[in-house]
């Protein structure tokens, strides 16, 4: 590993050598040791996967002079993971990925962190959350579905989900709101775990982001009833049958009026200068041309918003705040 | 069926092409020194690696990553062996029996049954996924909450009881395990547990951590106390060992066929090795007609556990490539692979990829024989480490292990610990209290307390739960017998010599 990172500090110095003297316009800064790539969540979860994916699609098109190492750090709900970056201060060989734990970790734990420590970067995408339940079941819509909710006692029904008091515990939370009666949410450690749970009829319906239940889907184990987003998604590319992404109806339109979708973030260190910043907004930008990052997209079915610097913040300002909101109703916020 | 093996025939081609061979042994020999370093385990290696297959084809680059898997299981039993540091968490139980082999001299003997076991376990379990995987991948969807429960239920059962140990030092130990087990995130209420406002305990006391200070260097500051020399100095290097202990081996087929079937079965549901090669270890010592002796370096309490550990580790594949569900660390990481390689893990994928399935099924069987063929190599080799002085290898081993440990999370909080548990393992020695329940808690405490809170979830509180349906009320059942044993056969010996003074 030390020859690695030598031979890479050597090949860093050449190339950066060499791109000053053919560009010095554009002389910005450049990282000159292997950025960390940190993911606050353990091996093989969906924000795992996005983070290997970038780190593929930056070596394969060598759009960092410098390599990507990624590091997990999934202690605390991620609270390890963000506690590390906001304790490196000015360090601009260090990024890390978000997912919605950037709110709910501090607020549900009262770990001493707030995502005003960090310095964000940009949006990469955001991540939908469809309703799912087992195919052989007989609803074939929300509305039937949640007729069966309603006609049973509370807590009858079980919702499986990805972790405690994070996202999908949200949703299920909005979703008992919206329908008017409790079920019983079971939280598991990771969404694949809960895709199976789903198809082995351990649990009647779950959240699951697109890209952990799409194989059970095409494999007709489970059926999506609703998508918890404004609009209908916009992939047609089918799946099973006739159905494509594009034929699930959003939840709203179905009567339960629940939205939401998670920031799949950039961030860096606090201190880390303006020229910093760029530099990773503009690697960013060059991945989300590449064939391989657009078909994770597609395969994922993700909603491809793309921001950075004010408007990027005040879309978090205004999604920490929803956060705040909806886990202060649930009562999820550590308390003290 | 018969499509199985003309699918497999297929994949045997696909398999055999030279380049794919190559990376088998590159995979074998990266995968070997991965699991002989403690802390660098299968699953970072993979992931560390992963990368570097993106512009391979999807077989090529998973016949590298699961022969790295394969070298990781071989090598995890050799610093088992030698050092008494497991390198894996499944090699945990290797250590018992193949540590006190390794102490009076027979050190190549311990490591080739280690790694024929080894190989025997991973056969079985991919004959079985050759022959019946559709079954299988069904059979695993039975396992709910309550379910895996009463799987770690039965581990824990049937470990109870194998220690010399008074019981009472037993659950001391068991207990220190599950109170550390607790501290970090709480799954169920997402609060944080124990950790006493330290940021550093967030992320709870990693199992490698505390085995690597618990054997490791406890063991090496035992060592020192009795005078600084490995007592496995005096060991000769005889390359006709292998050949010695094969001839061996065959007696113990009957603990092999129970191990291996013991392995598939937690690989499959998916409790992973670990679990798979304690409760292999448990069952053989109370079974086994040399029992007693097990802990003293006897041979079939390494085939027990490494049998186990591999058919479990090989078998987790199965449950991830059919239903996209991981049975190991490693194999997630691996899930993760398939993925950026642009395959869904899932029911469909034996049927719209047929080709890379059976080219992986195929590779796993050349794997294992190219794996098996590598490692024996090296007995001679690895066993002649042990004729260099303690007071050379001693601070080798301590930079190994404080590397290790470092790896675990890149955290030098966790070298620390590593150095606490190291004395925690020294003091508990000293008095005599067993390791093997408390790091056994320590690995097994958080999941089986998470699969009990979800059950009861589930059922609202009520415990019936636990005797729902056929499957879960047989594991409790197996699991209540296996606990309760050493109190059934006192009983059973009392009935039997009472009415003789009568």
């Amino acid at each position: 590993m030390k020859h690695l990172q030598a031979f890479g500090l050597g090949a860093v110095t050449a190339l950066g050598m060499t791109a000053m003297s053919m560009l010095p316009a554009a002389a910005a800064w450049q990282p000159t040791r292997p950025v960390e790539f940190i993911v606050p969540a353990g091996t093989g979860g969906g924000a795992d996967q996005m983070a290997r994916t970038l780190q593929g699609i930056i070596a394969k098109h060598d759009l960092m002079p410098t390599q990507l190492v990624v590091i997990n750090k999934s202690g605390g709900a991620g609270g390890e993971g963000f506690l590390d970056v906001k304790s490196s201060k000015g360090n601009p060989h260090k990024i890390v990925i978000t997912l919605s734990n950037l709110f709910t970790t501090p607020l549900a734990t009262g770990i001493p962190f707030n995502w005003k420590d960090l310095t964000p970067v940009a949006m990469l995408a955001l991540d939908e959350f469809v309703l799912w339940v087992n195919a052989q079941e007989p609803y074939k819509t929300v509305q039937e579905y949640v007729d069966a909710i309603k006609a049973k006692p509370d807590g009858t029904f079980k919702m499986g989900g990805t972790g405690s008091k994070q996202e999908d515990q949200i949703i299920t939370v909005a979703f008992q709101k919206a329908v008017g009666k409790k079920l019983t949410y079971i939280p598991y450690k990771g969404g694949g775990e809960v895709a199976v749970q789903l198809v082995g009829g351990h649990i009647n319906s779950s959240v699951n982001n697109p890209i952990e239940a799409v194989s059970q889907w095409r494999g007709d184990k489970l059926r999506p009833l609703c998508v918890f987003d404004e609009k209908q998604l916009p992939y047609t590319d089918k799946i099973l049958g006739d159905q494509s992404w594009s034929s699930i109806p959003t939840c709203k339109s179905a009567g339960v009026d629940v939205e939401y979708l998670m920031l799949r973030g950039i961030f860096m260190p606090p201190g880390v200068s303006d020229e910093q910043v760029a530099y990773f907004v503009d690697v960013f930008k060059k991945v989300r041309e590449t064939p391989e990052w657009k078909q994770l997209m597609k395969d994922g079915a993700f909603n491809q918003s793309f921001m950075a610097g004010d408007e990027f913040k005040a879309w978090i300002e205004q999604a920490e705040a929803n956060h705040k909101d909806l886990m202060q109703e649930a009562g999820f916020i550590a308390g003290n | 069926m018969f499509d199985n093996f003309l699918n497999l025939y297929h994949g045997f081609g696909i398999a055999a092409d030279p380049f794919n061979i190559l990376l088998m042994v590159i995979g074998i020999l990266l995968g070997v020194i991965i699991g002989v370093l403690p802390g660098l385990g299968g699953a970072n290696g993979v992931a560390i690696l992963l990368p570097l297959t993106f512009s391979m084809s999807p077989t090529s680059a998973i016949i590298l990553l699961s022969c790295i898997y394969w070298g990781a299981l071989f090598g995890g039993a050799i610093t088992s062996v030698l050092f008494n540091i497991p390198g894996e968490p499944w090699s945990v139980a290797t250590t018992f029996d193949g540590h006190p082999m390794a102490r009076s001299g027979r050190a190549g003997e311990a490591l080739t049954a280690a790694f024929t076991s080894s190989f025997v376990g991973a056969f079985f379990a991919i004959i079985m996924i050759t022959l019946i995987a559709p079954l299988v991948a069904q059979f695993a969807l039975q396992f709910g909450p309550a379910e895996k429960f009463a799987v770690y239920f039965l581990a824990f059962a049937s470990f109870v009881g194998m220690s010399k140990e008074p019981p009472a030092k037993t659950v001391v130990s068991m207990m220190i395990g599950f109170a550390l087990a607790c501290v970090g995130l709480d799954m169920v209420t997402g609060q944080l547990r124990l950790t006493f406002g330290f940021t550093e305990l967030l992320n709870g006391f990693d199992f490698l951590i505390a085995v690597i200070g618990l054997f490791g260097i406890g063991e090496i500051l035992l060592t020192m106390e009795e005078g600084l020399e490995f007592r496995g100095k005096a060991a000769k290097i005889d390359p006709k060992v292998v050949w010695k202990t094969w001839k061996t081996l065959p007696r113990f087929w009957v603990t092999s066929l129970r191990s291996c079937i013991i392995g598939c079965w937690m690989g499959i549901t998916p409790a992973g090795a670990t679990p798979a090669s304690f409760m292999s270890y448990g069952i053989a010592k109370r079974v086994s007609k040399n029992g007693k002796n097990f802990g003293n370096g006897e041979i079939e309490g390494v085939v027990a556990p490494e049998t186990a550990a591999h058919a479990a580790g090989t078998s987790a594949l199965l449950p991830m490539l059919a239903l996209g569900v991981p049975g190991s660390p490693t194999a997630a990481v691996l899930l993760g692979g398939l993925l950026i390689w642009g395959l869904q893990p899932g029911p469909m994928l034996f049927v719209e990829q047929s080709e890379f399935v059976w080219g992986l099924i195929a590779s796993m069987y050349l794997g294992n024989v190219v794996g098996l063929a590598l490692v024996l190599t090296t007995v001679p080799l690895f066993a002649a480490i042990l004729r260099i002085p303690f007071s050379i290898i001693a601070p080798v081993i301590l930079v190994i292990c404080a590397i290790g440990a470092y790896t675990v999370n890149n955290n030098v909080f966790d070298v620390l610990m590593m150095m606490v548990f190291g004395v925690l393992g020294y003091l508990l020695k000293k008095t005599n209290y067993p390791l093997a329940p408390l790091v056994l808690a320590i690995v097994l405490g958080p999941s089986a307390e998470e699969a009990f809170r979800q059950s009861l979830l589930t059922s609202g509180g009520s415990v019936t739960i636990f005797w729902s349906n056929p499957l879960v009320s047989t594991i409790m059942g197996l699991g209540l017998l296996a606990g309760l044993w050493p109190l059934v056969s006192l009983l059973l010996a009392k009935l039997r010599t009472t009415p003789q003074p009568a």
